[in-house]
């Protein structure tokens, strides 16, 4: 049966290309995800069409900017399940929202000797924001520990709160290793204790569906650049409660109703928290993309990833030098693994020269390195327009690598 | 042997593997593995040269007015590049050293190893290699 995904390799440009005189396997979209060509038009057409200062012109051209930036936050509210498209701040990717709102929170909500519980799986981006705010405040990162398995140990979580625990900052899929966090044990938690949780969805949001109105974060962020969408782009969700209280971070031109050299009146919604020019023809493009997501589905893009990745897992299992970390059935798009005796390094850099293109090191969660006593790994991640052919041919030459370097 | 004669003789002995990339990195591999072993004690803190991943660690002591390299990595591929460049700017003069332009890299075709990444810390490696020298002018 022909399925949609044998001829989306077509869509994108970029994959129809020799690397090192090898057809280019592209294994690091968990880094960034490549682009299709409605999206890299999306941006060119938003310059050639309508490119335009937003929200305060009164001209045609600015309208119609506006416009298409409001029908993109409209967009992908919708694609969230979010109701109030307010709730959407555009911003310019995870590690930006995430110090967003630790900035935010240090201003009113956190003091002195405040908790916050975060989990070995988080990536630098979800621990240098908090840290900072520990380190200025007196503050303490309580951290979730891992089982034997690599999956998270969501027993001891509860032992972790206290009356000082102020928020739950937690990566929804392991950036490392894959794994998915069980949200709703975390919410369950969360609001037991009435503690604010944050969720961490760079690498959740381009793999699987996510209901925010269901999950019911306080925040969430996520990235458009590994959503198939540009580089520059991406959000953060707040409650309704939050979009209200969120202390600024940062402010400045467009996010006001009345300044005067005294005082300010700033806006309601997303705007108070949108200062500047925003990236208004990357914020077109991320909705592009998730429109490019929708039509396929995320149910089936799931799917697809998940067959890769089972594919992928057992093929590697099959080697006897090689150790998989985070085994399970329930993995987003990503695998981590070692050679043994092997540095990572070595295993890209002869992979590269077959045009296969990994990631290798520790993946910016050194952290989580230290708990598995391992200097890095090699991380495989896919895409929609990644095979199983592609698979075997990686295998193939993984083996060859092994070889080589033993 | 000159810097200028050690490099040419690299230049020869590579150009024997042509096009076949996968003979050369099997060579590199080989010049890692038989680079002499660095002395366990000499591994400290200071002598670290820290890549994104790979790590460095580079030893210079003078000996007859020469600078005596020792090096080791924990990546093969690494090592093997290190073994290159010891070959080339041990027991050279510092003057000579700091001169070196090192074009044999890009001659040989692994100058992807020297790109600004910092991934394997080389680029790092051959700055402080060049500082080692300037120090004992």
């Amino acid at each position: 049966m022909a399925n949609q995904f044998d001829h989306i390799r077509d869509q994108f440009p970029i994959l129809n290309q020799q690397v090192n005189k090898y057809p280019l396997v592209y294994f690091d979209s968990g880094a960034t995800a490549q682009k299709p060509f409605r999206v890299i038009d999306c941006i060119s057409d938003f310059y050639k069409n309508a490119n335009s200062n937003i929200h305060r012109g009164v001209h045609t051209l600015s309208r119609k900017a506006t416009e298409q930036f409001e029908a993109a936050r409209k967009s992908i509210a919708t694609h969230f399940n979010v109701t109030n498209d307010q709730q959407i701040i555009f911003t310019a990717g995870t590690t930006d929202s995430i110090n967003m709102v630790a900035q935010g929170l240090a201003k009113s909500h956190l003091k002195p000797g405040d908790e916050i519980i975060l989990s070995t799986y988080e990536h630098h981006s979800n621990i240098l924001p908090w840290q900072l705010w520990a380190q200025e405040h007196k503050g303490k990162l309580k951290i979730i520990p891992l089982l034997e398995d690599q999956s998270l140990d969501y027993t001891s979580f509860e032992n972790l709160i206290t009356s000082k625990t102020k928020l739950i900052a937690i990566t929804q899929v392991s950036n490392t290793l894959g794994l998915i966090t069980d949200l709703e044990k975390i919410k369950a938690i969360a609001l037991k204790h009435n503690i604010p949780f944050l969720i961490d969805g760079a690498q959740s949001a381009p793999h699987m569906a996510v209901d925010l109105q269901q999950l019911d974060p306080d925040f969430f962020v996520c990235s458009a650049h590994k959503m198939y969408g540009p580089t520059g782009s991406g959000l953060l969700y707040l409650s309704e409660r939050w979009l209200k209280e969120l202390p600024l971070s940062k402010t400045g031109g467009g996010t006001i109703k009345t300044v005067s050299f005294e005082k300010t009146e700033y806006a309601e919604g997303a705007l108070r928290l949108e200062p500047g020019t925003p990236d208004i023809s990357g914020v077109i493009a991320f909705a592009e993309a998730i429109r490019f997501m929708d039509e396929i589905g995320l149910d089936s893009i799931y799917k697809h990833e998940e067959e890769l990745v089972l594919y992928a897992q057992e093929s590697l299992l099959k080697l006897s030098e090689v150790t998989v970390y985070g085994q399970s059935k329930h993995k987003a798009g990503v695998i981590s693994f070692n050679v043994k005796n092997q540095h990572p390094f070595d295993v890209g850099t002869l992979l590269d020269k077959y045009g296969i293109a990994v990631r290798t090191g520790h993946h910016c969660t050194q952290p989580l390195m230290q708990c598995l006593n391992i200097q890095g790994t090699v991380r495989i991640s896919f895409g929609v327009y990644n095979t199983k052919s592609e698979i075997d041919f990686f295998i193939e030459k993984l083996q060859k690598t092994i070889r080589m370097l033993s | 042997m000159s810097i200028q004669e050690i490099e040419n003789e690299i230049v020869e002995e590579f150009e024997y593997f042509g096009e076949d990339w996968e003979a050369k990195y099997e060579h590199l591999i080989d010049l890692g593995k038989a680079l002499p072993l660095i002395n366990p004690a000499l591994k400290t803190e200071e002598r670290i040269i820290k890549g994104c991943q790979s790590q460095v660690w580079l030893n210079a002591e003078q000996k007859d007015g020469n600078i005596v390299f020792t090096a080791d990595s924990d990546a093969i591929i690494t090592k093997g590049m290190i073994a290159l460049m010891v070959r080339v700017l041990s027991e050279q003069k510092a003057e000579d050293i700091i001169k070196a332009d090192l074009d044999f890299i890009n001659k040989i075709g692994l100058k992807e190893h020297l790109s600004p990444t910092r991934a394997n810390g080389l680029l790092s490696m051959i700055h402080q290699m060049k500082k080692e020298a300037l120090k004992r002018i």
